[in-house]
């Protein structure tokens, strides 16, 4: 199994073709929030951009912190998302300590399920995914390859 | 889906510091975009008073594809023009349109005039127009930082919009800057918002939208989005992007150097995009919903001491603006360039309009019209500490001299004289010297704008004189981009945004009537934004080409008077024809 990994943001435009993909094809919105993952700019747009998108925890605090089960521990990190149990109480977007699960006005959580349909939408290749045994490993990012950055 | 008859408009009332959301015209009539801002400022605007009428609209329109489409991204800024107080447009990208779209509006209208100076917050859930007086004199780019940090919830979807000392000071060609690295640039809208105590706007982008079962959307979304970033066809764009043109155009001996005493200079090697892009391109960057990141930003290092210590800062640059900071100042070191641009940035004045303003101002002062104390800095082509400081004192209307320069070159010119040399296309000219057409095009363009047209394609294209059909191109071209405009697409994709793929891209999304008629609404939008024109004061026959730019030689030789006469009667026929009432 893979996860998905925005290993290059240093090559983001912040055009947000990831997230209105995400939305668009997972969600049935048009939206850069609804989304498992979105780009901020931090400190402006001088800045550059930064992804939330979910880091493959295991275990994943935010399934740890659903009281109902509607996040379920994935096996190669991170959760698999039950929207039929959730009850809306927010828990798994407080218990994330990356600011990955987006909660919309009723409260319905957002989250990456690493399936990888942003990745071709992104024109610089900032996303791919990788296969979780590496991260189980401590496998380099390509951007740590090359002598450090964001990998997140 | 957008499948309702009318438009979702928020208009602000800044007197009342409240606001009003109404459901506004039909969208079959009018589409969005540069449809939507006419039929509004149709309904809201006072075409008889002054541009400074504190009742007058200051409108921001997106349209049906905004959002929904890759390149839909750039927002119709209409409003009356304190340049000539005539109907004019803007066009702005950033995250703005996005940032209307997901607050849930198709336009966002002010009017009113705010008792201290403003910042207005819109959101899906919220209005505020909040007191910053403390803002007030505050440069564009500080302005933003102190702005992130007094608003920082939803950072990263929101656009934040605000003037410079030039709006405040009611300069008649102050920009607005769009999230630090775009602009609404020419015919003054950021005067429009300093007139109105506005100092800054900032729009969340805090809802969203239900695409139930849109399958077939999301397929022609997907080709769209191929044919925009797996062909060459964009390239040029992001590669070198507009700056590519230094080069060319100055080979065809059509770039403005010296206040167009010259349309050639070997200099350009300088100032070239070749140089930019291998010497201080840092990275792109990219409106929202745009994956091809035409936005170029170049490093500015400066040393501040003996030592080795610098600052540094991000500039954005394109052809345009490294005309008016360059060739036609006579600048040729790529940083110097960028240091002028960023400049204007900090003053929020528009970039086009200041380099032809003090071009004309340099060979005033040459040739005796104006006084050192007048300019009260030195100006001299290539000198760039000298038009530093000219840039200060044009944005801070400091005396007579810079007060009359703020309302025009021309405005300048009738007071000191030089008539002849002020590069005027009924505003400072873009940094095309191509020809006979392109000057038709835009001494007499709706918004005198390089881009009402493609004329100095045209013009690069054709060696024939043909008045009938350079005349017929301009007209048609103009209702194409219209439908562009009514969108609202980026002009950059008018390649792969025929009005074939336009109509799927709005059957898809529900909009089936509009999609069926988007050839009338294409002319309806060109007839509304004309009759506005000529409605708020438009006279062709006031609009002239100056002696300077009647003189020039291009590639193709000496430019023809006589042909580019014809032009300009003609093309004055068919817009007051596009401009009749009914």
């Amino acid at each position: 199994m893979k996860i998905l990994r925005a290993a290059r943001m240093e090559r983001c435009i912040g055009c947000y073709s990831c997230s209105l993909a995400c939305a668009r094809l997972l969600h049935d919105r048009l939206s850069w929030n609804t989304a498992g993952i979105r780009i901020r700019s931090a400190g402006g747009l001088t800045a550059g951009f930064e992804a939330r998108l979910c880091l493959a925890c295991d275990p994943a605090p935010c399934a740890e912190a659903c009281p109902t089960g509607a996040m379920v521990q994935r096996k190669a990190g991170g959760v698999l998302f039950r929207r039929a149990r959730c009850i809306r109480c927010g828990l798994c977007a407080e218990a994330c300590p990356v600011d990955a699960i987006y909660l919309d006005v009723e409260r319905n959580p957002y989250v990456c399920i690493h399936c990888g349909r942003c990745v071709p939408f992104c024109p610089h290749d900032c996303l791919e995914m990788r296969p979780a045994e590496e991260k189980a490993a401590g496998v380099a990012f390509p951007s740590e390859d090359a002598g450090g950055g964001h990998d997140v | 889906m957008t499948s309702e008859g009318t438009f979702r408009v928020l208009i602000v009332d800044l007197t009342a510091r409240r606001g009003e959301v109404v459901r506004f015209g039909n969208r079959l009539e009018s589409g969005g975009g540069s449809g939507l801002a006419a039929a509004l400022y149709e309904s809201y605007g006072l075409p008889e008073e002054a541009a400074d009428h504190p009742q007058q609209p200051l409108i921001f329109a997106i349209g049906p594809l905004t959002g929904y489409f890759p390149l839909m991204s750039k927002v119709v800024c209409g409003f009356k023009s304190p340049y000539h107080d005539q109907y004019t447009e803007s066009h702005a990208g950033g995250r703005l349109a996005l940032a209307i779209r997901f607050a849930g509006y198709d336009a966002i209208l002010l009017r009113g005039k705010a008792a201290t100076p403003s910042c207005a917050v819109i959101g899906s859930r919220g209005l505020q127009v909040d007191d910053v007086h403390y803002l007030w004199g505050i440069n564009s780019l500080m302005t933003g930082k102190l702005l992130r940090r007094i608003y920082p919830q939803h950072s990263g979807c929101r656009s934040i919009l605000r003037i410079g000392p030039a709006g405040e000071n009611g300069v008649t060609y102050a920009c607005i800057n769009v999230d630090t690295f775009r602009h609404f640039g020419r015919m003054g809208a950021g005067c429009v918002m300093g007139a109105k105590n506005v100092k800054a706007i900032a729009v969340h982008g805090d809802g969203d939208i239900s695409l139930p079962g849109a399958k077939a959307y999301a397929q022609l979304f997907q080709e769209v989005h191929e044919k925009l970033t797996d062909t060459e066809m964009m390239r040029k764009y992001y590669d070198l992007g507009t700056a590519a043109n230094l080069t060319v155009l100055n080979e065809r001996s059509s770039l403005p150097w010296r206040n167009m005493q010259q349309t050639a200079d070997p200099g350009v090697d300088g100032i070239s995009g070749e140089r930019f892009g291998d010497e201080l391109l840092m990275r792109q960057t990219a409106c929202a919903g745009c994956p091809v990141g035409c936005i170029h930003l170049g490093m500015l290092r400066e040393r501040f001491a003996d030592a080795h210590q610098f600052e540094y800062r991000q500039v954005s640059y394109d052809y345009e603006p490294i005309f008016a900071a360059g060739s036609m100042l006579g600048i040729t070191v790529a940083g110097d360039v960028l240091s002028l641009l960023e400049e204007v940035e900090r003053v929020g004045l528009d970039v086009m309009s200041t380099g032809v303003a003090l071009a004309w101002a340099t060979e005033a002062l040459e040739n005796g019209l104006v006084t050192e104390e007048q300019t009260r800095t030195p100006l001299a082509f290539g000198q760039v500490d000298g038009y530093r400081a000219a840039i200060r004192h044009l944005a801070r209307a400091e005396n007579d001299f810079y007060r009359l320069l703020g309302r025009g070159t021309l405005a300048a010119a009738r007071e000191y004289g030089g008539e002849e040399f002020a590069c005027v296309l009924g505003q400072e000219m873009a940094g095309y010297a191509t020809g006979e057409v392109y000057f038709t095009a835009q001494s007499l363009g709706f918004r005198h704008s390089h881009l009402d047209t493609g004329g100095y394609t045209y013009d690069q294209l054709n060696q024939k004189q043909d008045v009938d059909e350079a005349i017929r191109f301009l007209v048609d071209d103009e209702r194409g981009r219209c439908l562009l405009t009514s969108m609202v697409s980026c002009l950059f994709a008018r390649g792969v945004y025929s009005s074939e793929l336009l109509s799927s891209a709005l059957a898809s999304i529900g909009q089936e009537a509009l999609a069926a008629d988007v050839d009338g609404l294409a002319e309806r939008v060109q007839r509304a934004r004309w009759r506005l024109r000529f409605k708020t004061g438009f006279d062709p026959s006031t609009y002239d080409v100056p002696r300077r730019l009647r003189k020039i030689t291009t590639w193709k030789g000496a430019l023809d008077e006589a042909y580019l006469d014809k032009l300009r009667e003609s093309y004055a026929r068919e817009i007051t024809a596009l401009g009749k009432p009914g």
